[in-house]
């Protein structure tokens, strides 16, 4: 895990348009992005309807996951390659999703949909047709997911990052400014939790910052990297952002992911909360 | 496209409890003059961030097919950054309850 092995330049995804063994995947919480126009030949997962269960509260199982992948004609020897919008939030969701289930060779965009644009490259509204494939997911791999039980217990012991915006760390908003507001939920944050914001580990054009820059502001901000971390937002994926940032970029083997995030944690029946900053 | 409707700028504030909402708005276009009255070419593909005072990043949203972008900010001064093809601009706003920040921002 490291740059070159999670990362592609907007430049390599123009030399491999065509390459067959390459298969490009937008991920967005807006599917419209994808309509108006997206990467030639990429296909589009929808982050709730293709990768929440729907029913209860989770991943979807290996047997739906190895039903979406084979539909799409991802084999297991496919190169996958990510991006979205809104930096990357949904694509590095679903980098982690395929690493849960032990896809081999998944890589991020770095800068995603965002600079693609910036940068005037093509987009296309053509749909790819693809042939059918038999994909085999591994069993899940916890050892990059954190748990609710597991998180209170670690209070006081493990890195605790909140990675929502300093507002919601407080506990003045309960969801980005951008959202609507929910209400029947406790605000604050995990009593020892830094908040370091999924956006200090991006730049202006959604690329990720430099290692150096990034070691530097976790370490600034009091995180251990001997010890066990834990990152957290509200719903999970861009806390998937920041585990990227920690596990892949940084490779730091010892992050997890809480995908329950603030919407869990925030309704837990007599846990521990923090407000202010 | 010169156009000089009631509202320019943003999106339509119908329905948006402005008493009670510090909105951010507005449209970015291109290939037009600043002198006022809204022209040029709507771009749809611009992506608009809101920093705080402090400078820190607070959101982030792309620019709908009007080219046009919402911010539902808390009073007092805001940066608007606007980034597209070629192009990087920033404004300073004060956003207020009761009377919404409507911007044409030409690059």
């Amino acid at each position: 895990m490291s740059r070159a092995t999670s990362l592609v330049s907007t430049d390599w995804v123009q030399e491999n348009l065509s390459s067959k063994n390459v298969v490009f995947i937008e991920v967005d919480e807006d599917t419209t992005l994808y309509e108006k126009g997206h990467i030639e030949g990429a296909i589009t997962f929808h982050w709730r309807d293709d990768l929440q269960d729907g029913l209860i509260r989770d991943l979807v199982s290996k047997e739906k996951f190895e039903a979406l992948l084979s539909k799409n004609g991802i084999t297991n020897d496919s190169t996958v390659i990510l991006y979205g919008g809104n930096n990357n939030w949904f694509a590095t969701y679903a980098f982690w999703y395929f690493k849960i289930y032990g896809h081999q060779d998944v890589r991020l965009i770095d800068g995603g949909r965002k600079l693609w644009e910036l940068k005037g490259l093509p987009l296309v509204t053509e749909v790819p047709t693809r042939t059918a494939s038999r994909y085999v997911a591994k069993d899940r791999d916890n050892s990059i997911r954190a748990f609710r039980d597991e998180v209170v217990a670690s209070i006081g012991i493990k890195n605790i990052v909140d990675v929502r915006s300093p507002a919601e760390f407080s506990g003045e908003l309960a969801a980005p400014a951008h959202l609507p507001q929910e209400g029947g939920q406790i605000k604050g944050h995990i009593p020892g939790a830094k908040n370091i914001p999924w956006s200090k580990a991006a730049n202006e054009d959604g690329t990720f910052r430099s290692n150096e820059e990034l070691s530097e502001l976790y370490k600034a901000a009091g995180v251990d990297f001997a010890k066990e971390t834990i990152a957290y937002c509200r719903i999970g994926e861009r806390s998937a952002f920041s585990w990227f940032v920690l596990h892949e970029l940084l490779d730091l083997q010892n992050v997890t992911n809480y995908d329950g995030s603030w919407t869990e944690y925030g309704s837990l029946v007599g846990v521990p909360v923090a407000v202010g900053a | 496209m010169r156009t000089c409707g009631a509202t320019p700028g943003g999106p339509d504030l119908a329905g948006v409890d402005l008493a009670n909402q510090s909105v951010i708005q507005g449209a970015v276009l291109r290939g037009g003059i600043s002198d006022g009255v809204p022209n040029g070419a709507p771009v749809d593909n611009a992506y608009v961030r809101l920093l705080d005072l402090n400078g820190e990043f607070t959101a982030e949203v792309p620019t709908n097919s009007e080219g046009q972008f919402r911010f539902f900010a808390a009073p007092g001064s805001w940066t608007v950054v606007v980034l597209a093809h070629g192009a990087r601009e920033e404004v300073i706003v004060q956003a207020q309850n009761g009377a919404p920040v409507d911007l044409i921002i030409n690059i």
